[in-house]
């Protein structure tokens, strides 16, 4: 269970979090909507200590996100960063197993190499993508690269930044599968960032909207047509008008 | 007034930058002693930094001995002093010339390296990747490249330096007409122990100031392309005068106190 309570983060005058409070449950997939520049970014930092929030808690199963042992704390957690974030100088099988050739979770080298070859194959990469370096790929298959890195460790809890951003609808579409499949599959906790709305169909147990830094609904996907709220109806319908400004 | 304002505001800018380089550095100095330690970060580090610099390290100071040979012999010949020429240009390479010059070099090409390609980590979000993979960014990125600095730019100097010599003693012999047997004798015998010490610990201080410097301006760059190249240039400016700097210092250090 991930519990964020009373986030606060401001950059300068510009206050991205408001109070923000939301409950991801152990197991299940909270996808977090909003529009640009609304701090979605912002909260899944501050879960992972990238950013540090001004006041406000988090925890990650009652103990606090931002005490104990780090290294154990992190290697609870994948990421899939939104650009895919790979390691250029390295090749993809060492992206991939990055977590598994240094640190608490080292493994033999010919072992590391074998699990990213594995996770390579299930996010639907051949084993000659091993070897190349990540500026050789697509962005579709740097992405997928990206999951297989996220997942390499069998990670309990797994992080999604715009998982789809800037490919296809059919790309798009297998990366979403990949998503669920995997997440059901681990029987891991997932936070997923997008504006993609079929993305949010495909991936979510519940949903967030966040606005003006603040959560405005929460509750399960399907009730989302239903919601009877004013932002996500907006955010939904995808309409200029509405009580979130346009232009921002 | 305002005039006053600006200059005061100047000053604290520059003290803040300072204090927060001089903060950088001492973590980045106690991460050195302290596991874990990347290993192929470091020789991938000693390789780019040492091995890959030495053409430019090379063509730089053979030019410079050749140029300083002809300048000693054409100022030297005003009051029939042609004959110093291997005796200065072996001191004027081994104590400023080749670890300056190498230590510039560095700056152009290490520095900027340093800085754009951390630059585009952080922009990137390589280095958010890395803190997610439990890596810490100054035992990865920072460490390897600024111990490498330190241990091969040293190497460098002196193989810049020889190659200065040779520069000088190459033009010399060649076209004023010096004994070669004679040239490399007077180099040798006033040379001192102290001249080639100074060189080294110059090469040592230089490394890792260009190395420092690349890692913190990369480290702490802006966003987009804008952010990589203003970190790239001040990486750059901030490595060059360091080493200027500390090179008067040290000059002061070795050969006045």
């Amino acid at each position: 269970m991930i519990e964020m309570s009373g986030i606060h983060k401001s950059f300068g005058a510009n206050h991205v979090l408001r109070g923000l409070d939301l409950s991801i449950p152990k197991g299940t997939s909270m996808v977090i909507i909003g529009g640009s520049g609304t701090g979605k970014s912002i909260a899944l930092k501050c879960v992972l200590g990238l950013v540090k929030p001004d006041t406000g808690t988090i925890t990650v199963d009652g103990q606090d996100a931002r005490k104990g042992d780090r290294d154990a704390f992190l290697a609870r957690f994948g990421m899939l960063f939104q650009g895919g974030a790979l390691f250029d100088s390295l090749p993809v099988w060492q992206n991939v197993a990055f977590r598994l050739l240094r640190g608490s979770l080292k493994r033999p080298h010919d072992e590391a190499r074998t699990i990213a070859i594995e996770k390579l194959r299930r996010v639907g990469l051949k084993e000659d993508v091993a070897d190349r370096f990540p500026a050789e790929l697509s962005g579709g298959m740097q992405k997928r690269v990206g999951l297989a890195r996220a997942i390499a460790a069998e990670p309990e809890i797994i992080f999604f930044d715009e998982p789809t951003t800037g490919l296809d609808p059919i790309m798009s579409g297998v990366i979403n599968d990949l998503i669920r499949e995997i997440v059901v599959e681990m029987g891991a906790t997932a936070m997923t960032i997008t504006h993609d709305m079929t993305s949010v169909r495909a991936i979510a147990d519940n949903i967030a909207m966040l606005h003006e830094g603040v959560i405005q609904w929460t509750g399960p996907v399907s009730d989302m047509d239903q919601s009877g709220n004013p932002y996500l109806d907006q955010f939904i319908q995808g309409k200029a008008d509405g009580p979130i400004e346009a232009v921002r | 007034m305002g005039f006053l304002a600006l200059i005061g505001r100047m000053v604290l800018s520059a003290l803040a930058a300072t204090g927060r380089i001089a903060l950088f550095a001492s973590e980045t100095i106690s991460h050195l002693v302290r596991p874990p330690f990347y290993g192929r970060e470091f020789v991938s580090a000693l390789f780019n930094i040492g091995w890959l610099s030495l053409p430019v390290v090379g063509l730089t100071a053979v030019f410079t001995g050749g140029a300083l040979a002809l300048q000693i012999y054409a100022g030297g010949s005003r009051f029939n002093a042609e004959a110093v020429v291997p005796q200065i240009v072996a001191v004027g390479m081994v104590r400023e010339l080749g670890p300056v010059l190498v230590g510039l070099m560095i700056a152009a090409r290490v520095t900027s390296s340093i800085a754009a390609e951390i630059a585009t980590m952080k922009v990137t979000e390589q280095i958010d990747a890395l803190v997610t993979l439990s890596t810490h960014p100054m035992k990865y990125l920072t460490v390897p490249r600024v111990l490498a600095a330190v241990l091969v730019v040293p190497l460098l100097v002196g193989v810049g330096d020889i190659i200065g010599i040779f520069g000088g003693y190459a033009v010399a012999t060649g076209t004023l007409g010096f004994n070669p047997a004679g040239y490399i004798r007077n180099t040798v015998n006033f040379l001192e122990p102290l001249d080639v010490i100074s060189s080294l610990t110059k090469g040592a201080v230089f490394g890792f100031a260009a190395a420092l410097m690349g890692c913190y301006h990369g480290m702490n760059s802006g966003r987009g392309a804008m952010g990589v190249g203003h970190a790239t240039k001040t990486a750059v400016e901030g490595a060059a005068i360091l080493i200027l700097a500390s090179n008067f210092v040290l000059t002061g250090v070795f050969f006045t106190l």
